[in-house]
């Protein structure tokens, strides 16, 4: 383990450079989020047909959901079995609003995020003695206790679900899966924007710290106990966001597949097979099975086509551990060399 | 002016050509283009055991093709995987309509997969037939959506109500209700709560418990406690499998009289094939039993080549459930098209709405919820199973019919473990 | 009244928790004693019932149609632990997520190789036992459920005893402690790490024999039982091999109180309640050293 320390990035020499640099490269960043959202608003416009926008809200949703599992698995490896958790937390969270007070979906992604937020601290308290497997076994028992909870709890539907009619989108969306797609989009780039931020600030070193060894950080005066509550937090709350909107997606929500594994599996595989090192890791990862998913729906022998997934996912595994973004710089650096 | 007959015949049949010509033209485009009907089915995951349906819908596009097929164009099934989870079916259900194309729409299996296109179909204003959704219906309230499974109107407190019906006939005041933690168990336990006391019978015992569940001792100890007279039953086919072994272990006392109703499962060769003798006695929900009144030519000749084709394929042998209601779905839509001499929704929903429609499993009318007028959900008794040999259950006098009257088959044999002793 | 319903359901908790035990047993030795967090043995589970199920119908008892594929199991597991070692410990250090997600594809390739050959229905066996029970005074035990809890303590202590009182077997508890030093006293540490990974999967068919005798079974069977097995393991501590029964043991019977006490939905949280307790204020479980 403690071999990994040097991986680390070492700090910077030349620091007013590294940050001038920084500083551009965080408005480069900022400039290219607003411009993936406007053409996302310009595709609301150009793009006639709805399956386009029934088809990317999941794909982008995955890249949420990746990016938000990647903050805590990726940056702090803490691995977490239990993305589906706070996932289904954020979208119970998006349903009882709007049965309740009949909320705007832009109402529930805040509160859903506070809530995913508080269920992350808890879950940090709950796990705080414990590490590496323990804690991912431990994230699997959230999930079977917020699935119980929703089960028993006759507002939210049981097991029978809930059906319920969102309010109209706004006029100027152009319809309401359109402007799902437009809030799923917005969400993503903040999710990644969150992400990127950690990346590039004092956060993020302690993070890669605590990834690399709890003890050592902690010897060498890293807060390792709140930056782990800050990580846990900071990913429960970009997850249960990501999940905030289903209900007004589908109408429908049900605990089966808010809670179901195949989340939980995919939040974890995406940032795998992109690479979980850094922001764009998720994102390729999201998009790439997010696609192939969606694909798999279309053709008659799905068996085939869930054999194939996990043939790549061994294969992932074997050939590229650190992601396709691992497999690029390893090709980088043999070019160099 | 003199013309020639045969000038004039040629002059006319010009002429008339001339007006024809776009109709002809027009014709020859659509019959090109074939008819299609689209469909999400749960091919992989929890599901799965459903997709003998989609041999069922084949085996009407066949039958419809080799007839011509509707409209003078064949029929194309186009179906997608929606693995058994609710995330996927606005997506295909969106791809169908505005990417395929497709002319006319199925629902996906059951009311939890179907809850997220009901509003999709309202908004578009798209007529669809449901898959075993029970009440599926119920809150968009579509006029354009047509139940292929007999339930019933007013599904979700009616559609077991044969089951009260024949334990009021039989003295049965009290009621003990199990089901499992799923949609459709829980809608039905409740729907049979409602029924239970719109006849006057108590309920004297209420439990839900979670899915999977392996054994049942302790429930049914607590069970046994209240002494029901009649024990209406909604699980899923894991918990059904483990409910009737625990009634041959731990039984469920003397007072029951009948026992069973909503479980899922015994109506699947695969948990027949394993229960076997152990079923002897219950009373269940079937759509569809050979039994004398209700086979027909038609029906036999259907499962024969059901069976044909799913052996080989690995999926229920025998296909009693679920494959002949995919296939009355095809003769709505079928009926539909005909009516309405066209694929328009409206014109379509208006048809099935006005006219009765045969189908395989007898007329189906429709209310204005889509809900066949007339409930045809069997109560069925399991009497004189011996063995696993699952080719017992073709068989007539296996599963008698005992509710609707007009099916009736056979007798209630009573109490229950009188009736799974004999 | 209480009373035959409480000893009833401490019956059917020690019965249960027993077949917990069974399941878990083989995460025991990988993950326990290994650390390869090996979340594709309940798939193998599951493809040890079908096995079982295969032999059932040519009219073999399940258990002597376990007993028969213990070893083509044990070659398999030694096959499966040859491809890990091969991805990974050439590596150096096995990265937990990779090797997660590694074993995620494994389980979901045998799900859908069962799905495609034996089709998505049930499966399930016929013995002559099932649906009788034993009865001694209040106490009934259905012998669907005690014969598979039967299995559990044969198969602990037959393990235990191994790795007790067998070189190969000391060896393989030292295996993860202390690998060069099991190397530096002649013993290949991949060999023992092979040996075990076969034993464990050799329980699995085992395991399977039990889980089909209690009920049908389909090919996502296995992902009902990932969490409990895990839980079972770390509630026993890592490791520790007798332990897996006395936590099985106390998971089936704290359900099963709660089943008759208060309302079996509540049940599934039971587990895990425990279990989070357990990682809460004992981390090293019941029986584990103190890490």
């Amino acid at each position: 383990m403690t071999s990994k320390t040097s991986t680390l990035p070492a700090v910077r020499p030349a620091r007013p450079a590294g940050s001038r640099l920084t500083n551009v490269r965080s408005l480069a960043f900022i400039l290219g989020a607003l411009a993936i959202f406007a053409v996302g608003v310009f595709l609301t416009r150009a793009v006639e047909n709805p399956f386009f926008f029934f088809a990317s809200y999941i794909i982008i949703q995955y890249v949420a959901l990746a990016t938000g599992w990647n903050v805590l698995g990726g940056y702090a490896g803490y691995i977490n079995f239990g993305a589906a958790a706070f996932y289904g937390v954020g979208a119970y969270t998006g349903a009882l609003l709007l049965k309740a007070f009949d909320a705007p979906v832009l109402l529930c992604l805040p509160v859903a995020a506070a809530v995913g937020g508080v269920l992350g601290l808890l879950m940090g308290y709950m796990t705080l003695r414990v590490q590496g497997v323990y804690f991912a076994i431990a994230t699997i028992a959230l999930v079977v206790m917020a699935h119980t909870l929703v089960l028993n709890t006759d507002y939210l539907g049981g097991a029978s679900g809930l059906a319920l009619m969102p309010p109209e989108a706004p006029a100027w969306a152009g319809g309401q899966v359109q402007f799902l797609f437009l809030v799923m989009l917005g969400t993503a780039i903040f999710a990644v924007a969150v992400a990127r931020w950690i990346e590039v600030s004092w956060v993020g070193r302690g993070f890669r710290a605590l990834r690399a060894s709890e003890e050592a950080a902690e010897c060498a005066g890293v807060p390792t106990f709140r930056l782990k509550l800050a990580a846990c937090a900071i990913s429960g709350a970009i997850l249960s966001m990501t999940g905030a909107p289903l209900v007004f997606y589908a109408s429908f929500i049900e605990p089966e597949t808010v809670f179901g594994l195949a989340l939980a599996l995919n939040a974890i595989a995406m940032p795998l097979i992109g690479g979980k090192k850094s922001w764009p890791g998720p994102v390729i990862g999201a998009i790439l099975l997010g696609t192939v998913q969606q694909g798999a729906t279309i053709t008659i022998s799905s068996e085939l086509n869930i054999l194939l997934v996990g043939v790549v996912l061994i294969a992932v595994v074997a050939v590229a551990p650190d992601g396709i973004l691992g497999l690029l710089d390893r090709f980088k650096k043999g070019n160099r060399a | 002016m003199t013309i020639s007959r045969r000038k004039f015949v040629q002059l006319a049949s010009t002429a008339g050509l001339a007006v024809a010509a776009p109709a002809v033209w027009t014709q020859g485009q659509a019959q090109s283009r074939p008819l299609r009907v689209g469909a999400s089915f749960s091919l992989t995951g929890p599901l799965s055991a459903t997709k003998a349906g989609l041999v069922g819908l084949q085996i009407w596009r066949d039958d419809v093709n080799a007839a011509g097929g509707l409209l003078g164009r064949q029929v194309e099934l186009v179906t997608y995987d929606d693995q058994s989870t609710v995330a996927q079916i606005p997506s295909i259900y969106s791809k169908l309509v505005d990417i395929d194309k497709v002319d006319v729409l199925i629902s996906p299996y059951g009311a939890v997969l179907s809850a997220p296109v009901m509003p999709f179909i309202k908004q578009r204003g798209r007529f669809m037939v449901g898959m075993f959704a029970l009440a599926g219906n119920d809150g968009v309230k579509s006029d354009r959506y047509f139940h292929s499974a007999p339930w019933g109107p007013d599904a979700k407190v009616n559609w077991a109500r044969g089951f009260f019906e024949i334990g009021k006939a039989n003295g049965c005041k009290r009621i003990a209700i199990l089901n499992a933690d799923v949609e459709f168990a829980k809608v039905s336990a409740a729907g049979g709560k409602a029924a239970a006391k719109e006849l006057g019978q108590e309920v004297v015992f209420e439990q839900s418990y979670p899915p999977n569940t392996s054994d049942f001792s302790a429930i049914l100890r607590n069970l046994r406690a209240a002494t029901p007279d009649a024990v209406f039953v909604c699980s899923y086919p894991p918990d059904s499998s483990a409910l009737v072994r625990g009634l041959s272990e731990v039984g469920v006392g003397d007072s029951v009289k009948l026992f069973g109703g909503g479980m899922v499962g015994p109506q699947y060769a695969a948990n027949l094939q394993a229960l076997g003798p152990a079923l002897n006695g219950i009373v269940n929900f079937n759509l569809f039993v050979p039994e004398p009144t209700m086979v027909t030519p038609q029906v036999t000749s259907f499962l024969e080549r059901y069976t044909a084709i799913a052996v080989p394929e690995k999926l229920d042998p025998l296909g009693f459930y679920i494959p002949p209601f995919y296939y009355v779905a095809g003769q709505l839509i079928a009926q539909a098209v005909k009516g309405a001499g066209s694929t328009d929704s409206a014109a379509m929903a208006a048809y099935l709405h006005a006219n009765p429609t045969p189908t395989l499993v007898g007329n189906a009318q429709f209310n204005e919820m889509g809900d066949w007028t007339e409930r045809r959900v069997l109560m069925t008794q399991f009497q004189g199973i011996k063995g696993n040999d699952i080719e017992q259950f073709r068989q007539p006098g296996r599963q008698v019919i005992l509710d609707p009257s007009a099916l009736k088959s056979g007798d209630l044999i009573q109490p229950f473990m009188k009736a799974r002793a004999a | 009244m209480f009373a035959d319903q409480f000893i009833n359901a401490i019956g059917t908790g020690v019965m249960l928790g027993s077949i917990y035990a069974a399941l878990a047993l083989g995460l025991a030795v990988t993950f326990g004693l290994l650390h390869i967090p090996n979340i594709a043995h309940p798939a193998f589970v599951i493809a040890g019932a079908y096995v079982v199920a295969m032999g059932n119908s040519y009219g073999l008892d399940p258990l002597l149609v376990a007993l028969l594929a213990l070893a083509p199991f044990y070659v398999a597991g030694l096959g499966f632990y040859e491809f890990y070692a091969r991805v990974f410990e050439r590596r150096g250090s096995a990265d937990t997520m990779n090797a997660l997600t590694l074993f995620f594809g494994v389980s979901l390739v045998l799900e859908t190789l069962l799905l495609m050959r034996f089709g998505t229905n049930q499966q399930s066996v016929s013995v002559g036992y099932v649906g009788q029970s034993l009865t001694i005074g209040l106490l009934s035990l259905p012998y669907r459920l005690l014969v598979p809890a039967l299995l559990a303590p044969v198969m602990v202590a037959a393990l235990w005893l191994y790795l007790r009182h067998t070189h190969t077997g000391i060896a393989v508890r030292a295996v993860a402690h202390d690998e060069r030093a099991l190397s530096v006293s002649g013993i290949d540490p991949r060999w023992i790490k092979r040996h075990a990974f076969g034993i464990a999967a050799a329980t699995a068919v085992v395991a399977g024999a039990a889980l089909i005798i209690i009920g049908p079974v389909d090919p996502f069977g296995g992902r009902l039982q990932i969490g409990r097995a895990f839980a079972v393991v770390v509630l026993a501590g890592m490791g520790s091999i007798p332990g897996t029964i006395a936590a099985g043991i106390l998971i089936g019977v704290s359900e099963a109180l709660v089943s008759a006490f208060a309302s079996p939905s509540w049940a599934p949280a039971v587990a895990f309640s425990i279990l989070l307790a357990t990682l809460a204020l004992r981390p090293q479980g019941l029986f584990g050293a103190r890490r």
